[in-house]
């Protein structure tokens, strides 16, 4: 559907029809305070009962009101293909701070969980940058992100608009003053879901399931905790998030299920890079990027031995979780507790 | 000489923006110069020199900014050029939503930040929507749902906008907006140029230092409001 097609629509339709049909209508009516023209006209005639004083404060005259409308409905239309379409993504080595190159070329698939290690201050964030503005050798790294195995021109990294990578990190609030249910409607709303009711009952529940403590969905969001907010972003992410990419900075301690939360990310096929000291998160990934002097010093892959300590390590954090549960219920810590 | 203008509402981090933006640029110490247009008092002014980057200062007082930034934009790109800066940056604050200090074919920046609230996009108006790239800050404090909301509110407002996420601390992101820079304009001039949007028209007696409130006092063009009774 083009600018053209959306003209003959509201030609013909009167605004109740297109709105039905186009809910989005609604909103561009709102934006410029027409909300309360008659909807059981077309839009012109519908228009021609608007003072002309009012429509000249936004600097538009009848048919450029028109125009914009059209215009609007053919952009929150579009499908977003080249968003789908990220099965992997490779990163070319540049160089670190002392100049040296860092000879490695890694690709990535949907679906992968790469970890990164590294001292405080060691570059992680600037490979997370590189990922994020699709380096061409252009940025101090001089490191490349390829796309399904290519190369970028700078019109196919505008194009992106900021929503290649979804990111979460352990200083994200939420600022909004909504119940858990009206946000993830107002975020399903914005991605144009057509089954929101089905999307956002997914969406609650499995943030149910990751957050150590149960809430309703009734909730502010703002009243949530650190773990169950953590946990209401990362369901949120998985169901809602258009981005392939997921950047995940520390989320230790914060109460959740942080490897079922990013096995759940796993299996929505999107890429995800957990910058973590967490062996838990770090050892569930597919493979570790160390960093030191900011540069890529070496890629393990997470060995037979590695992956089967796991179990071993869960055990650990279940010890540390049942510690403070015990503090959080008034319990006294004994001797029995710290057995493993 | 390359000319950006940037606007927004006031501590949205413009200042911090371009400055990580110049950083980013990476051009010769001295070819880049800022005039940053306030209203009443600025600091902005100790930022820019801290780093080494040539700024003037303008306050429009009594004036309405947006009269006050057309009746000068020429001068400051006069002040430019005589400077021999290869890029001049105008910064200015937008009090009213009603502010759009863009011109046509000079590439215009519009910088929000994620705390104002997810509708705030909806109801800013020219500033927002005569934009060419609008930034938008403080990401990085809030959820991805609300960087998504507010990223579609902006769309609603300004269909053809390129949107990018600036992190004015750390300048995540400025490096893409480094690279929209790239298209900005060479000019020599303003004369006869034009303004994307009309200023806000208002010439009463109030303009004119009338501060006692009732109708024999009002004069000139006035705009009332409406109120139903119930």
């Amino acid at each position: 559907m083009i600018k053209q097609d959306f003209m003959e629509i509201i030609n013909s339709q009167t605004v109740a029809v297109v709105i039905k049909q186009y809910p989005i209508a609604d909103d561009f009516l709102a934006n410029y305070r027409l909300s309360s023209i008659s909807k059981d006209l077309i839009f012109p005639q519908a228009l021609d009962e608007v003072e002309d004083e009012m429509l000249e404060e936004f600097g538009l005259d009848r048919a450029e009101i028109l125009q914009n409308l059209c215009v609007f409905l053919e952009t929150f239309s579009q499908t977003e293909i080249a968003l789908n379409s990220v099965l992997s993504i490779t990163i070319n080595g540049g160089v670190n701070k002392l100049m040296e190159p860092e000879n490695i070329s890694l690709t990535i698939s949907a679906g992968e969980i790469i970890s990164i290690v590294g001292p405080t201050g060691s570059g992680k964030s600037r490979l997370l940058n590189d990922i994020e503005c699709l380096a061409q050798r252009d940025t101090p790294t001089k490191r490349q992100i390829m796309v399904n195995g290519a190369e970028l021109d700078d019109l196919q990294r505008f194009e992106m608009d900021g929503k290649l990578v979804a990111q979460l990190s352990q200083n994200m609030n939420f600022v909004m003053d909504l119940t858990a249910r009206e946000f993830l409607e107002m975020h399903a709303k914005s991605r144009l879901t057509p089954n929101v009711n089905e999307v956002v009952e997914k969406c609650f529940q499995c943030a149910n399931e990751l957050a150590g403590e149960q809430f309703s969905e009734d909730t502010k969001v703002t009243q949530l905790s650190g773990g169950q907010s953590r946990a209401l972003m990362i369901a949120d992410t998985a169901y809602m998030s258009e981005s392939p990419i997921v950047l995940i900075d520390e989320i230790e301690n914060a109460g959740i299920d942080r490897r079922q939360a990013v096995l759940l990310l796993a299996k929505k096929d999107k890429i995800i890079f957990v910058s973590t000291h967490d062996p838990l998160l770090a050892l569930s990934a597919n493979k570790r990027i160390v960093i030191k002097n900011g540069g890529i010093y070496k890629i393990i892959e997470t060995s037979v031995v590695e992956k089967q300590s796991l179990d071993g390590i869960e055990k650990f954090d279940n010890v540390l979780l049942k510690l403070r549960n015990t503090l959080r219920q008034g319990g006294l810590i004994t001797e029995e507790l710290i057995k493993i | 000489m390359k000319l950006i203008t940037v606007a927004g509402p006031p501590s949205s981090g413009k200042t911090a923006v371009v400055l990580k933006l110049i950083e980013c640029l990476d051009m010769p110490k001295g070819s880049i110069g800022v005039v940053k247009f306030d209203c009443l008092t600025s600091f902005d002014n100790i930022s820019y020199e801290e780093a080494g980057i040539p700024v003037q200062m303008g306050f429009s007082g009594k004036i309405c900014p947006d009269h006050y930034f057309v009746s000068n934009v020429e001068d400051a790109v006069q002040w430019g050029m005589r400077s021999g800066f290869e890029m001049l940056i105008t910064e200015s604050a937008g009090l009213c939503n009603r502010c759009s200090p863009y011109i046509k074919g000079i590439l215009s920046i519009c910088v929000i930040d994620n705390l104002s609230g997810v509708n705030t996009p909806r109801k800013i108006g020219p500033m927002l929507k005569f934009a060419d790239i609008v930034v938008v800050t403080k990401g990085d404090i809030v959820s991805q749902a609300e960087r998504e909301v507010f990223a579609f509110n902006i769309k609603q407002v300004n269909t053809s906008a390129k949107i990018i996420f600036v992190n004015g601390i750390t300048g995540q992101g400025s490096f893409m907006l480094a690279k929209y820079l790239q298209q900005a304009l060479d000019v020599h001039t303003l004369r006869d140029m034009k303004l994307r949007f009309t200023t806000p028209s208002s010439v009463c007696s109030y303009c004119t230092g009338e501060t006692t409130i009732g109708e024999a006092y009002q004069m000139g063009m006035m705009k009332k409001m409406e109120f139903t009774e119930i």
